[in-house]
């Protein structure tokens, strides 16, 4: 088979095809939903879809602009406060994988979504945190997805405000009760996962028409590439006409807005 | 008791300068139409608590009202930054704030610590997050029985907590339903606290929408009601408006310039509302 695709939906596609059936999934806004919802209405109908607004076992029809909307809730089984969402829900253990968006990324998977520059003298001040430092660490597993560019695949972050594996790769080791960290990061050239003992990111699956070279020259560290390199298997076509039709019935919904 | 009073006279008489005000409501119901009624009465010095700022708040700092800011997460939901808390944290226009900043998590917590009249909250929270760097109102303690590292927070303790709501009925019983984000904990952690409501019927228990496990908060924990129709806009009321995305998107050209922000709030707030 082979129809034309974006780098955007293969990445997407890939990130979606990570989330499984019987899967608690606390989701991201944006590029995390998007491939949360793909699995769910493709794959994965079953995968449980937990939004921080209090939103448990979501399905929405359309793409939520922001982590609130009414379709989140409507479409919800139940719907609890923001406290019950964090204490019970997330920090009781229930969320099997915290899939995550990011602004900045490091080796140690590390993640800044607070500030580029100093924290007292910000050249640039990002939204922060929200939810992401304890999803992080209170989930089972994190699934990391993002567009790839040497500004966003920084050796290190300019400010740690999300755990990955610190900033020597060692930050979970003898911490108790806390999840195994991010386990996959999806952008739009490749697939990495943390090396067993560095913890150092590295690529373990390339897109198809995707070169090293390509990956080298956007990440900005000298990044490995695994022994055994995978290539990403194509999306389908089933998953292309999905995912399409699903951004289609959001720019459509939102465009009345 | 909950009082019935007007916006304009509900504000006045428990906003004072300098106080430390929480507006919540998590993406819905947020109240827009009281922190409007906060900028028209030039109130000063606040400390703003809310765990996801929001436009309300880009509004409240770019009109002047805002000494420090405590939040979790200060961008424009599903469009990107809040020009207005940016230009002042990044070169102090219209003066210079102070943000205190925290995890969703953890401002949660302190929520509910403060609801339950507690000091602190604890949370498994932080861990190897750079946020303990750079705010002191958290640190971690060591649990007595387990030995674990937890980190903990003080409890939000707001002098007044305001909230908008669906409706209220004649004994100032509050319904909220939808996403109900953290509003009953700011209303029952504050000294003292405003409920604006879409609308005031008789009685909330015989309305034919009434279910027995919806958030209601009695009359009797809330100060101040005061009606005010379509104040949640441009966010939401669940069964009554949607949310405005349009202005949401649109609001991102308006606050990225100083002169179209102030054009704005001349028009939309100093010249308009505000009934005595």
């Amino acid at each position: 088979m082979s129809i034309e695709y974006t780098s955007s939906e293969m990445m997407t596609v890939t990130a979606a095809r990570a989330l499984e059936n019987g899967m608690t999934c606390f989701v991201g806004i944006g590029l995390p939903s998007e491939a949360a919802n793909l699995a769910r209405l493709t794959h994965a109908p079953d995968v449980v879809l937990i939004y921080e607004s209090g939103t448990l076992q979501t399905k929405p029809e359309v793409l939520p602009l922001s982590i609130g909307d009414g379709e989140l809730c409507e479409s919800a089984l139940t719907t609890v406060a923001v406290p019950e969402m964090f204490r019970y829900w997330l920090q009781g253990g229930k969320i099997s994988v915290g899939f995550l968006g990011t602004a900045q990324i490091d080796r140690y998977a590390n993640l800044n979504t607070t500030l580029i520059g100093d924290y007292h003298d910000p050249k640039v001040r990002l939204p922060g945190g929200g939810g992401a430092p304890e999803i992080a660490t209170n989930a089972g597993e994190v699934f990391i997805t993002l567009k790839h560019s040497k500004r966003a695949l920084v050796k290190d972050v300019d400010f740690v405000t999300t755990l990955g594996f610190g900033r020597d790769g060692k930050g979970r080791d003898g911490v108790p009760n806390i999840g195994k960290g991010p386990t996959r990061v999806i952008t739009d050239l490749c697939v990495m996962k943390p090396d067993p003992e560095t913890k150092e990111l590295t690529v373990v699956s390339l897109h198809p028409g995707v070169s090293r070279e390509d990956v080298v020259e956007a990440t900005g560290w000298e990044i490995r590439f695994a022994g055994e390199l995978e290539s990403t298997p194509e999306p389908s076509e089933r998953e292309l006409e999905v995912l399409r039709e699903l951004k289609a019935r959001t720019e459509r919904q939102h465009a009345g807005d | 008791m909950a009082e019935f009073l007007s916006l304009h006279d509900a504000v006045a008489r428990y906003v004072e300068d300098g106080a430390t005000v929480a507006m919540e409501g998590f993406t819905h119901l947020i109240p827009f139409a009281a922190g409007h009624e906060v900028i028209r009465q030039k109130k000063r010095d606040l400390t703003l608590v809310r765990m996801t700022p929001d436009l309300i708040y880009d509004q409240l700092i770019g009109a002047g009202c805002a000494r420090k800011v405590i939040f979790s997460w200060g961008g424009n939901p599903g469009v990107g930054s809040l020009h207005r808390l940016r230009d002042a944290v990044e070169k102090g226009w219209p003066r210079k704030i102070e943000i205190l900043e925290h995890s969703h998590a953890a401002m949660a917590c302190a929520f509910e610590a403060g609801a339950a009249g507690l000091p602190l909250a604890v949370l498994r929270g932080y861990v190897g997050s750079e946020l303990p760097n750079v705010n002191d109102q958290i640190k971690f303690i060591e649990c007595p029985f387990t030995g674990e590292r937890l980190a903990a927070v003080p409890a939000v303790r707001p002098d007044v907590s305001i909230v908008h709501a669906q409706k209220a009925d004649r004994a100032g019983n509050v319904l909220v339903e939808g996403i109900v984000g953290v509003q009953k904990e700011a209303v029952l952690a504050a000294r003292q606290s405003i409920v604006t409501v879409e609308e005031i019927v008789e009685d909330l228990t015989v309305e034919s929408d009434y279910h027995p496990n919806t958030c209601i908060i009695p009359g009797w924990a809330i100060d101040a009601i005061a009606v005010a129709e379509k104040g949640a806009l441009p966010s939401y009321a669940h069964g009554y408006y949607p949310r405005d995305n349009r202005f949401y998107k649109e609001w991102d050209a308006i606050a990225r310039d100083r002169d179209a922000f102030t054009r704005w709030l001349d028009e939309n707030v100093y010249k308009a509302g505000g009934e005595a």
